[in-house]
């Protein structure tokens, strides 16, 4: 069906296809929508599942890990501070190896208090074991939220996903959704290592010195085959549904000098961006990164790069600059924009193309370089 | 790509307004992305939001610029924020007054949307609903169809009086 919906109605809308049977969540801006709209779809009858309104995102994670462990799909949403404060249950998820989804509608992290877009707070879950994905439209919003379950659950990963979009800048933004009958798309809940109530015995034992690093290694072979797994989930989505996703969406790129490479609204901007530069003869492509865990390979011989962060480690540099640089061995023009919400148009990221410093480090708006 | 803006105070029904018009818009067949600026604005104080409107998928998220269309549901705003900043030349203007704006130079257009509310009887909490009747008066000036209108109106409202409303402002405004 053809609609017009925001972000996070969006995500709500595929949540309630993916039927969990658990939805723990606690609300906060801007995120808040998506759990009030699931809220709805329970009381309403619309949609079978137990709704936990707890009392933190602390406890919220933990009930989505006790019902998942127990044998069934579950869901929650968060932003910001609520994700920080999840924090050591966001590690739990991952280590006990359970199929939890969880929207993160990227926030910035006060003081000063700001619930516009930013990716910070994703980021300081980066190496949680939870794959990582980044959505740029309403649409995108639906369909990754509706992979994300396929993803997770399936055998070769059995790790949590989180699907992120930009506060506000998508939350809040009203696009044309079509949403599909997703038949069998998602198979029934299956969890090789699910509590057997008949059968008790201990979860999560000590696991000493001898053991510990064979389960992070376990970890780190699921993150690598979700990789395949990723690709055949997104090819079977457009084989039933008619669109098409991957690790990253290009645009323009094949005969491009110059490559933005920027996450979610503005890897969506900057492909207008690009058309205006194309316009002058500026041979630019755009490179919107999706998938950040598992990181993909990218293919950039040859290319400037333009990294847009919405994010930064201090004391280090953008996070997605220094993953490209790591990955690629390419040094790109790091370009820090979009902080808290801060205001960048595509005509703004036409001019980090055209002022390319590759190999330098700018923040959009300051004038002062220390 | 139609760039439209709008100007309100909090709780007025501005960014309402510009999910009705997109709705509006999309009914027609359009793209439409509606964009409500969420700043720490409160009840009363001035707010802004923005419609863009295409025949293509719209893929800009930053705010408008260089609006082909300022809507001015409050004109005691302009005395504290400048309505026209960055109106595109050419470009319309659309106030809720009973009187035309003095010294407009580009296309203006004017219609009482507070008195048809209040016709209509559609107040909530004291305050006129304006943005139903606006999108008469978007349909009107052929930014949208009426039938779209009224039909955006229906999916987003019950109270058959919001159609009403509409069909008053398409009939009162001059165009």
């Amino acid at each position: 069906m053809l609609t017009i919906a925001t972000g996070n109605k969006a995500v709500a809308t595929a949540v309630k296809a993916a039927r969990p049977g658990v939805i723990a969540a606690y609300p906060i801006t801007p995120q808040t929508e998506i759990v009030e709209q699931l809220a709805e779809y329970v009381s309403a009858g619309d949609l079978e599942s137990r709704y936990i309104p707890v009392e933190s995102e602390h406890s919220a994670m933990a009930a989505c890990i006790g019902a998942s462990a127990g044998g069934v799909r579950t869901f929650t949403a968060t932003s910001s501070h609520g994700l920080l404060y999840m924090h050591e249950m966001v590690h739990w998820a991952a280590g006990a190896r359970l199929p939890i989804v969880m929207a993160n509608v990227n926030r910035a992290l006060g003081p000063g208090w700001n619930t516009w877009a930013e990716h910070t707070d994703a980021f300081s879950q980066r190496d949680t074991g939870w794959l990582q994905v980044f959505v740029g439209t309403v649409q995108e919003a639906y369909d990754a939220t509706l992979m994300a379950f396929k993803i997770a659950e399936d055998e070769r990963v059995l790790l949590p996903v989180m699907v992120n979009l930009d506060g506000f800048a998508l939350s809040h933004i009203m696009q044309s959704l079509e949403t599909v009958e997703i038949g069998d798309f998602l198979p029934a809940y299956h969890l090789p290592h699910a509590i057997d109530t008949e059968n008790p015995c201990v979860y999560g034992p000590m696991t000493g010195p001898a053991d510990y690093f064979r389960f992070r290694w376990d970890i780190e072979r699921s993150m690598r085959d979700a990789r395949g797994v990723i690709a055949d989930v997104e090819r079977e989505f457009a084989e039933r549904f008619g669109r098409s996703y991957g690790p990253t969406e290009d645009y323009r790129c094949e005969d491009a000098d110059v490559v933005v490479i920027a996450m979610g609204t503005l890897g969506k901007e900057a492909e207008v961006a690009v058309d205006r530069l194309r316009d002058e003869g500026i041979k630019a492509g755009s490179m919107r990164l999706r998938w950040f865990r598992p990181f993909p390979d990218l293919d950039l011989a040859g290319r400037e790069v333009v990294v847009i962060d919405r994010d930064y480690s201090f004391g280090f540099g953008g996070v997605v600059a220094h993953s490209i640089r790591s990955k690629t061995g390419i040094a790109p023009y790091s370009v820090i924009a979009g902080l808290g919400g801060q205001e960048v148009t595509y005509n703004d990221i036409a001019d980090f193309v055209r002022n390319r410093h590759p190999g330098e480090e700018t923040w959009f708006g300051v004038s002062d370089h220390v | 790509m139609y760039e439209i803006r709008i100007h309100s105070r909090g709780g007025q029904g501005g960014v309402t307004a510009a999910k009705l018009l997109a709705l509006a818009a999309f009914r027609d067949g359009k793209y439409a992305t509606a964009c409500p600026f969420y700043g720490a604005e409160r009840r009363g104080a001035p707010v802004v939001s923005f419609v863009r409107i295409d025949d293509e998928p719209i893929k800009i998220y930053s705010q408008i610029h260089e609006p082909d269309l300022v809507i001015v549901l409050d004109t005691s705003i302009m005395d504290v924020v400048d309505v026209l900043q960055g109106l595109k030349a050419g470009g319309t203007v659309l106030l809720n007054s009973a009187h035309p704006l003095p010294g407009c130079n580009g296309t203006c257009r004017n219609v009482d949307l507070t008195g048809i509310a209040l016709g209509e009887n559609l107040v909530v909490a004291g305050s006129p609903i304006l943005n139903t009747p606006v999108l008469g008066a978007l349909a009107k000036m052929s930014i949208v169809t009426l039938p779209s209108a009224e039909q955006a109106i229906r999916e987003m409202f019950a109270d058959e009086r919001n159609v009403k409303a509409a069909e008053a402002a398409y009939e009162e405004l001059k165009v």
